[in-house]
């Protein structure tokens, strides 16, 4: 049982962490890399628009993206631990895990991990204005495990109380709201802005879809 | 009899096995997520920005 948990997470967490990790860096560390130039004023939003831009470009940086493929790798393993010990704990109690299933499990881990946190934080770009940083770690936090219990509780809930309470718990961190400056006024323009949390999103849901899948995959197949 | 004991603890093992996974998960996840120490900031910079993960 074990063995099969550690090499499952490790397997899918390590597949899911290179899709995730190859979608970033060609649609997200260019956007992270523009919206470097503006914090540090090599571009400045709102200057004159018909001004011609200078034609700064970033430069692509193999070090920098290796420890992004490093760090995407070790954090979907994080995730792949997490949600194998959820499916072999469903398991225990009787609920059967197939691989198409998985791409419910993965749609799950996405609602609690990224989507819910992003309704109330969307992902940010260096040089935007944020509240400070523990005060929002503790909503994130907060917002995932309350997602966690709240989807579990309505997919799991045999009657009309377990699906009601499931509701509320999601709809606690929403209603208390995620911490916020005082001010709004980034160097970031707001279309970048925009397209960053959006691509953000979408290859959240790519990477979770892929680990709900390989995990289950991986998992049935140590089960045999 | 012995059958239902060895069902028994075959599924309490089971179940210290899930509690261990799941800690390492949540291990993995708090260092690497939320932890906020500066070396680790700048190698997990990127992927943090790119999960929405709170990062300075």
């Amino acid at each position: 049982m074990l063995k099969n948990l550690v090499y499952s997470a490790l397997f899918a967490g390590l597949a899911a962490g290179i899709i995730v990790a190859a979608l970033t860096i060609f649609m997200l560390v260019p956007m992270l890399l523009e919206a470097e130039l503006y914090e540090s004023g090599m571009l400045i939003h709102l200057s004159d628009a018909t001004a011609a831009m200078p034609d700064i470009e970033a430069e692509n940086d193999w070090t920098r993206n290796g420890l992004t493929v490093l760090y995407a790798a070790t954090i979907y393993i994080g995730f792949a631990f997490m949600m194998v010990a959820a499916m072999a704990f469903a398991q225990e109690k009787g609920v059967q895990i197939t691989t198409r299933a998985g791409i419910l499990w993965g749609l799950a881990g996405y609602g609690a991990f990224q989507l819910a946190p992003a309704m109330g934080l969307a992902a940010e770009l260096p040089g935007m204005i944020a509240a400070e940083l523990v005060q929002r770690q503790i909503w994130q936090i907060g917002t995932i495990v309350a997602t966690i219990v709240g989807i579990a509780a309505v997919v799991f809930g045999k009657n009309w109380m377990h699906w009601g309470i499931g509701l509320v718990i999601l709809a606690i961190p929403h209603v208390i709201g995620a911490p916020h400056p005082e001010g709004l006024g980034g160097t970031v323009p707001p279309e970048l802005a925009a397209q960053f949390a959006a691509r953000s999103l979408a290859v959240g849901a790519v990477g979770w879809i892929s680990l709900g899948v390989m995990s289950a995959y991986f998992w049935r197949q140590g089960n045999r | 009899m012995t059958t239902t004991t060895h069902t028994a603890v075959k599924s309490d093992t089971n179940l210290i096995s899930i509690a261990f996974a799941a800690f390492m998960g949540l291990s993995i996840l708090f260092i690497a997520g939320f932890a906020s120490s500066a070396t680790l900031h700048n190698t997990a910079h990127d992927m943090r920005h790119a999960i929405g993960f709170a990062c300075h």
